[in-house]
């Protein structure tokens, strides 16, 4: 077991979605991470932080089917 | 001395719902001390309008019932006095509107957070996701939440409010809450913070929440969610930072 260390910080605010619904803050981060990591790659310290910003901001649930979808070639949005 | 002692409960907390309450719990964020004192402002205001309108009501029925006045008034209208009783209620619904307005925006404001926790209404009990933080295995945390039935409650406990995983959350630090549901309709609220925040499947909601005082808070589904809406509540334990961080990393190694 190793420590971990623990870097408080979360998604900012966006001005973009200044509402109580925050539904298409979660989408905009997750197209965007495809958008980056298409451009620059997974580990590009860039997308990482996108990748990180729709964790913090979407369920599990939501990510993980958007992830199989994606596998899947039935994603919705933007490849 | 050890007697007297005894009489008193081991944990006092006033952030609890009590048996015949009428007021309200104790504050914990900003916006529940401002919710607070607008009630009473406004208490104040109805206070003066109640005394005066029943004053009114009362001279009128004790001074011209009809034994004392044999012949009606045949008075219909007056300019000035239509004047008064229409602009000083207008006035005093201005005064009123003044810091009603600046508590209802400053209750909109998300100011830059530190901290998002998502909240997930079920069937019947609530999951909490820590994600802004991954292990190595890059795992974040998330637990589900459910009320401790009656048989299993220790001396202390409090029925129906208890849970047996608690929200865990750092005081004096901007957290935003992202509230939605996986099943039906369920509402993510605690009386002290002011929170009430509707989770709706398929839809993120957002509040922010600033803790004052460590505390355990208590809180219960607010949207009627099926058959167990009243067995699904809600627990918040706000700890100091270096705790919740300590926390954290207990939580991540697990």
């Amino acid at each position: 077991m190793s420590e971990v260390t623990i870097q408080v910080r979360t998604a900012p605010r966006d001005r973009r979605f200044p509402t109580t619904n925050q539904t298409k803050h979660c989408w905009a981060r997750y197209l965007e991470f495809h958008a980056c990591s298409k451009v620059k790659g997974d580990d590009d310290p860039e997308c990482e932080k996108f990748k990180r910003w729709y964790l913090s901001l979407c369920p599990e649930e939501w990510v993980e089917n958007w992830d199989t979808l994606k596998e899947e070639g039935r994603f919705p949005g933007p490849e | 001395m050890n007697n007297i002692l005894n009489f008193y409960p081991a944990v006092i907390t006033t952030d609890v719902a009590e048996n015949w309450q009428i007021g309200f719990q104790d504050p914990a964020t900003p916006i529940m001390e401002g919710i607070i004192n607008l009630h009473y402002d406004l208490m104040f205001f109805i206070c003066v309008i109640s005394v005066f309108v029943s004053w009114m009501l009362g001279r009128t029925l004790w001074h011209f019932e009809q034994n004392q006045n044999k012949i009606p008034s045949s008075l219909t209208h007056g300019t000035l006095i239509e004047m008064i009783w229409t602009v000083t209620p207008a006035f005093i619904l201005l005064i009123i509107a003044v810091p009603s307005f600046s508590l209802l925006y400053a209750m909109d404001e998300i100011i830059s957070p530190a901290i998002t926790i998502k909240t997930l209404g079920h069937q019947w009990y609530w999951s909490y996701e820590y994600s802004d933080y991954l292990n190595e295995d890059d795992d974040s945390i998330n637990y589900d939440s459910y009320m401790i039935p009656e048989e299993d409650l220790e001396i202390g406990q409090f029925r129906l409010l208890e849970v047996d995983n608690r929200m865990v959350i750092p005081i004096n630090t901007h957290i935003r809450v992202i509230v939605t549901a996986a099943d039906v309709l369920h509402s993510w609220a605690v009386p002290s913070f002011r929170s009430k925040c509707d989770a709706i499947p398929g839809r993120l909601n957002q509040t922010s929440l600033f803790i004052k005082r460590e505390g355990v808070y208590y809180g219960q589904c607010s949207e009627i969610c099926g058959i167990n809406h009243g067995f699904m509540p809600i627990v918040v334990e706000a700890t100091s930072l270096p705790n919740y961080v300590s926390w954290i990393s207990n939580k991540l190694n697990e």
